[in-house]
């Protein structure tokens, strides 16, 4: 009885990856510090994505101090391929790409909007040359442009 | 075409099935040798490649780099199950995201795919700072145009007109969204607008493994994809 207890006892430290595996968690069992048997689902998608075998090469092959982070990336592309089995963390990829194109896009615009307008400013403060007729400028037809003031007051050119 | 592999057209957006029937032979003359060169995936594990191989379709054997990466990280049995779970249609967009996953992990064996969603997050974050600073600029020189009262209807300035946003501001072709799209680089992924493949929203023209053009996220089979960021554990 009281080895089945201390074999009960060792077992009941097994980690995720090892009570999954139904294997014997070896103290320097190289999962057992990022897969805890709180959290079961987590080594569970880890391993139907990745494999526990290629996950332990995985964060053999990297320093310990960043196994961790590791361990936590896999997890996180595991469970996004778990819910998007034909794109996974990709489609993310894909999705903020589109919403950077799109936001540059609308970012050039009002830029160009603004250009204009420092444009037109910049003309109307000029006078035009003498005996020269007014300038045409990419904004159209002046003609019907009142005088801008000299003085600017609203100051909102500085 | 049975015998002869052109990666252009291998690359092109009818990959699947120019695959497909290059490695089956289904191109060759009749009357020749229909032995085909088997997939790069049978290649690399030293195994006859069956008719109805799996991996077949999407591992053409002049790319072998893109099996082993998937093989390295995913394993073949995995990505075995993975197919078999998809419907036909949706497998080459699979093999292909998994293929650019398993490139990003082994080219950053701690972030992986994780790090790239990472790097464009933050870029989205300045671009909408940056578009939000815009926008108050931009309602600045409104409100001050129309104080100023130069506001008529053969003026620039017309609010009316946007400051005439549809005269001064028209994309030609889609050419000024497509040459920022080509100038985005994100740690060394280059996002290249390619309108054949998935790589449009990924980019591999920084890949060393012999291009992986992937396809648009499909308008063949209505794949539905999360409309919303997955939250990991």
């Amino acid at each position: 009885m009281s080895s089945s207890n201390s074999v009960e006892g060792s077992y009941s430290k097994r980690c995720a990856a090892c009570k999954h595996l139904r294997r014997r968690c070896a103290e320097d069992c190289v999962l057992a510090p990022y897969f805890p048997a709180t959290h079961p689902e987590r080594f569970e998608c880890v391993h139907k994505i990745f494999g526990a075998g290629n996950v332990a090469r995985m964060l053999k092959a990297i320093p310990v101090q960043e196994r961790a982070q590791a361990a936590d990336s896999l997890s996180a592309e595991a469970y996004r391929r778990v819910q998007d089995p034909v794109y996974g963390s990709t489609g993310i990829v894909i999705q903020t790409n589109q919403e950077i194109s799109s936001t540059q896009c609308e970012l050039a615009k009002i830029r160009a909007q603004i250009s204009m307008y420092e444009a037109q400013m910049a003309t109307e403060q000029q006078p035009p040359p003498p005996g020269l007729p007014q300038q045409q400028g990419s904004l159209g037809s002046q003609e019907n442009m009142p005088m801008f003031e000299p003085n600017d007051p609203f100051n909102f050119l500085n | 075409m049975a015998t002869s592999h052109n990666p252009s057209l291998l690359i092109s957006s009818t990959s699947s099935n120019l695959c497909y029937s290059t490695i089956t032979g289904a191109g060759s003359l009749p009357g020749s040798n229909t032995t085909s060169s088997p997939c790069a995936a049978c290649k690399f594990l030293r195994r006859k490649c069956q008719p109805d191989c799996v991996f077949a379709p999407y591992f053409p054997p002049d790319n072998p780099t893109k099996f082993q990466n998937v093989h390295k990280v995913f394993g073949a049995s995995n990505v075995t199950k993975l197919l078999n779970e998809l419907q036909p249609y949706q497998r080459e967009d699979a093999v292909n995201s998994l293929a650019y996953e398993a490139e990003m992990r082994l080219r950053d064996p701690v972030y992986g795919c994780v790090g790239v969603i990472s790097v464009l997050h933050h870029q989205l974050r300045q671009l909408q700072d940056d578009l939000n600073r815009a926008r108050v600029e931009l309602a600045r020189y409104q409100a001050a145009a129309n104080l100023i009262g130069n506001i008529g209807p053969g003026s620039a300035l017309h609010a009316g007109t946007g400051f005439g946003h549809e005269q001064f501001f028209q994309p030609q072709n889609g050419t000024n969204h497509q040459t920022m799209f080509r100038g985005l680089e994100t740690g060394g992924i280059n996002v290249a607008y390619n309108d054949s493949s998935l790589a449009a929203a990924i980019g591999f023209g920084s890949l060393t493994s012999g291009g992986l053009h992937f396809l648009k996220p499909s308008t063949v089979g209505g794949d539905e994809r999360p409309s919303q960021v997955l939250v990991p554990f």
